[in-house]
C-alpha cells in the first residue's frame, strides 16, 4: 500500500466486504455481506447484474447510490449518504480474475505474475520470488520462463489466478473463472483454486471472495454462501447446502434441480451423517475421509414400491412426502431419517405404482450415476 | 475433365467466396494505373550515370536533410500523435468527433494550403509571429519549418493508426492491470502501449514514408534552400528542368524507399493477420 492512502474508516468498523449499492441504468440494487476469509457465490440468470456487480466491487465503475466498506475502510460511497468517495481500481486491494486469463501477451508468465507486486512497489528480486512461490502453488512453476500465447487455456487460468493472488487482495473476485475452459481444464482449474482458497496452507489467502458462477460444481467446490441475483436483486441467499436443496428461487431451483447428499466421502462413493451408504464415481482430488456431497441427477432415481432387488447398489427405503406435477413427470419427493431425496419419474410409472404421500418405496440409482464431489 | 483441381487451385484449401470475372478487369487496370508509370521510370534512368547521378553534392545534401527532417518529423508525430490517439480512443467529452474530424483535416487539405496555413500562423509576420520574436525565434525558411510542414501532413496517419490499434487492443488488459494495483501511468507504459507497438510502428513507417514525399506544404513554408530546406522531392522538382537525368535517378531512389516501407508496414500486417 502507498503512504498516500489513508484508510477511510466507515462508522461501523466491521471486518469483511460490506455492499449496499444501486445501479440504475443496469437496474441493480443489492446488498450483500462476505464474512473474512469466506467465498461468496453470486448465482443468476444471464442478465441479472452479476458483472455489474463485480465492475462496482473492483472500482470500475460509479454506483447511483450506495456504498461498498472492505474490513472497515470505505471504498465507495455515493448518493444521499452526503460525501462522496470511488478509491480507484488500483488502490482498492480487490483483485479480479475473469472468464479469459487476459495475460499480458508481452510478458513472460513470470514477469505477469510480479506485475501486482512490482505495481506495489516491491522490489525486482522480492516480485520475482513471490511470483515464483504462486506459480509453484498452482502447479505453474514450470512455465515462469514462458509467453503467455504458449500456454493451453487451463495453463493460463492458472498463472491468472497466481497473478491475481500475488498481489495479496482484500478481496478477490471470480467472474465465472472455469467458463472458458474445456472439460479437461475446468476441473484442473477449479481443484486449484479450491486448494489456494480453501486449503489454508497459504498464509496469503485473499481476505474474501467473491465468486460469480453458472456451474453448481464451481458453487460446491469453492463457496461458503451462495446468493442469487435475478432482476438485478437478491432473490435468495444463505449457506451453499441450505440453497441448494431447498431453493426458493426459480433459479436456484433449476441449478440445483439435482439430489444432493453430503457427508464424507469414501473409497468409492460417500457416507452421510446418518450412515447411510452412498456409491457413486468419486471425483479425483476427494480423499476418503474428507467433507464431499453426492450428486445425482432425480431422473436417474427408479421407485419401485417393493424392494426390486438385484444388482443396483443403491436401494433406499423411503417415506414419500410429496408429489409435484413437473411438465411429463413427477417429482416424487421423499425421506429417508434426515435425507431429503426426490426422483423424477413418468406420470405413466406414477400412476401405475399408485404412489401417494405416506407411502413406503424404493429409490434405486447406479452406481455410474452418482458423482461424488469435494466440498466445502 | 477433373472437376476438382483446376489451375491455381489446390485440394485441401478452403473455398473463397466466388466473384463475378468482370471484376478482374478493373482491377487489373487500377494495378496498371500504379505499375506502368514506376516501371516507366525505371526504363528511363540512365544507368551508366546512376551513381554519379544520385551522389552529386546537391543529391547528397538532399537525400541527408530528407532523412533528417523526416525522422525529426516522425519522432514529433509519435510525440504528440500517440497522446492525441489516446485521447480520442479512451477520452469520453462532447465534442470528441468534431475533434477527431479535425485531427484528420491534413489528410484532405492540398499540402499547399497547409503550407500556407502554416505560412501565416508561424511566418515572420504570422499569427504568432509577436510571441515568436519575443522569444527570438525565426521558425520559416529553416529546417525547423521543414519539419513542422512535415510534421503536419504526416500526423494524421500515425493517429489514425495508433488510433485504430487502440480500440482493436481494447480496455480489458488495462482494467486488469488497474485492479493488480497498477497506476495509471504504469497501466499506460507497461500494458497500453506495449499492447499496441505494432500499431505504432506501422503508424511510425506510414509517416515516416508521408514526411519523406512531403513536397506541396515544405516548399510553401520552408522555402528551397540547398541544404536547409531542399529536401529530396524538392530537389527532384528543380533538377527536373535542368539535368532530367539526376532528377530521374532520385526519383527512383525515392521510389524505392517507399517499396521498403510499404513492403515494411504489409509484411507486418501479415505475420499479425489469423
Amino acid at each position: 500500500m502507498s503512504a498516500r492512502v489513508s484508510p477511510e474508516v466507515a462508522p461501523s468498523p466491521a471486518a469483511g466486504l460490506e455492499v449496499a449499492v444501486r445501479h440504475d441504468p443496469r437496474g441493480l440494487a443489492v446488498d450483500l455481506a462476505v464474512p473474512p476469509g469466506q467465498v461468496l457465490a453470486v448465482l443468476g440468470p444471464n442478465g441479472a447484474g452479476k458483472s455489474t456487480l463485480l465492475d462496482l466491487l473492483a472500482g470500475l465503475l460509479r454506483p447511483t447510490a450506495g456504498r461498498i466498506a472492505l474490513d472497515g475502510r470505505l471504498l465507495t460511497a455515493a448518493g444521499a449518504t452526503g460525501r462522496e468517495v470511488l478509491v480507484p481500481a488500483h488502490r482498492r486491494g480487490v483483485a479480479l480474475l475473469a472468464q479469459d486469463p487476459l495475460l499480458f501477451p508481452h510478458l513472460s508468465v513470470a514477469d505477469n505474475v510480479a506485475f501486482g507486486p512490482r505495481s506495489a512497489g516491491a522490489p525486482r528480486r522480492e516480485a520475482r520470488e513471490r511470483a515464483q512461490r504462486w506459480l509453484d502453488a498452482v502447479g505453474a512453476g514450470h512455465l515462469a520462463g514462458r509467453r503467455p500465447r504458449r500456454l493451453s487455456g487451463g495453463q493460463a487460468q492458472r498463472v491468472a489466478i497466481a497473478r491475481a493472488l500475488a498481489t495479496r487482495p482484500r478481496l478477490l473476485l471470480l467472474d465465472e473463472p472455469m467458463a472458458a475452459l474445456d472439460v479437461t481444464a475446468a476441473p484442473e482449474v477449479r481443484r486449484v483454486l479450491r486448494e489456494v482458497l480453501r486449503g489454508g496452507q497459504h498464509p496469503e489467502r485473499p481476505g474474501g471472495v467473491v465468486l460469480v458462477t453458472h456451474d453448481l460444481l464451481d458453487v460446491l467446490a469453492l463457496a461458503d454462501r451462495v446468493a442469487v441475483l435475478q432482476d438485478g436483486r437478491v432473490a435468495e441467499r444463505g449457506d451453499v447446502h441450505e440453497v441448494l436443496t431447498r431453493p426458493r428461487s426459480a433459479f436456484a431451483a433449476g441449478i440445483a434441480g439435482l439430489v444432493l447428499l453430503t457427508g464424507r466421502a469414501t473409497a468409492d462413493g460417500l457416507r452421510t451423517a446418518d450412515g447411510t451408504l452412498v456409491a457413486g464415481v468419486v471425483d479425483d482430488g476427494c480423499p476418503p475421509g474428507e467433507p464431499a456431497v453426492a450428486v445425482l441427477d432425480p431422473a436417474a432415481v427408479a421407485v419401485h414400491a417393493a424392494d426390486p432387488g438385484g444388482s443396483p447398489r443403491n436401494r433406499w427405503r423411503v417415506t414419500v412426502t410429496q408429489l409435484e406435477p413437473r411438465g411429463r413427470a413427477v417429482r416424487v419427493r421423499g425421506v429417508r431419517g434426515p435425507l431429503e431425496l426426490f426422483a423424477d419419474v413418468t406420470v405413466e410409472a406414477a400412476a401405475e405404482a399408485r404412489l401417494a404421500p405416506g407411502d413406503e418405496v424404493h429409490f434405486v440409482v447406479k452406481a455410474t450415476a452418482v458423482r461424488v464431489h469435494p466440498a466445502g | 475433365m477433373n472437376p476438382v483441381s483446376r489451375r491455381g487451385r489446390r485440394a485441401g484449401e478452403p473455398v473463397g467466396g466466388a466473384l463475378p470475372a468482370w471484376v478482374h478487369v478493373p482491377a487489373a487496370a487500377g494495378l496498371l494505373l500504379v505499375l506502368v508509370p514506376l516501371l516507366a521510370i525505371v526504363a528511363r534512368v540512365d544507368w551508366p550515370r546512376f551513381g554519379e547521378l544520385v551522389t552529386s553534392p546537391s543529391s547528397l545534401a538532399a537525400l541527408r536533410l530528407s532523412l533528417l527532417t523526416a525522422t525529426a518529423s516522425t519522432a514529433c508525430c509519435l510525440l504528440l500523435g500517440v497522446p492525441m490517439a489516446l485521447v480520442l480512443a479512451r477520452g469520453a467529452f462532447p465534442g470528441l468527433r468534431v475533434l477527431r474530424s479535425v485531427v484528420l483535416l491534413p489528410l484532405v487539405l492540398p499540402p499547399v494550403v497547409g503550407g500556407l496555413a502554416l505560412l501565416y500562423a508561424l511566418g515572420r509576420r504570422g499569427l504568432l509571429a509577436p510571441a515568436l520574436e519575443l522569444l527570438g525565434v525565426r521558425i520559416a525558411f529553416s529546417t525547423v519549418a521543414v519539419v513542422l510542414a512535415q510534421t503536419f501532413v504526416s500526423l494524421p496517419f500515425l493517429v489514425l493508426s495508433a488510433e485504430g490499434a487502440l480500440r482493436t487492443a481494447g480496455q480489458r488488459h488495462e482494467r486488469v492491470a488497474a485492479t493488480l494495483g497498477a497506476r495509471p501511468g504504469r497501466v499506460l507504459t507497461r500494458v497500453t502501449l506495449p499492447l499496441v507497438a505494432p500499431g505504432l510502428a506501422s503508424g511510425a513507417v506510414l509517416a515516416f514514408a508521408r514526411s519523406l514525399g512531403e513536397f506541396g506544404a515544405t516548399l510553401t513554408f520552408a522555402g528551397s534552400l540547398e541544404g536547409v530546406t531542399r529536401t529530396l522531392p524538392l530537389e527532384i522538382y528543380l533538377q527536373r528542368e535542368s539535368d532530367p537525368d539526376a532528377a530521374v535517378a532520385l526519383a527512383l531512389v525515392l521510389v524505392a524507399v517507399s517499396v521498403v516501407v510499404v513492403v515494411g508496414v504489409r509484411g507486418r500486417e501479415g505475420r499479425r493477420g489469423p
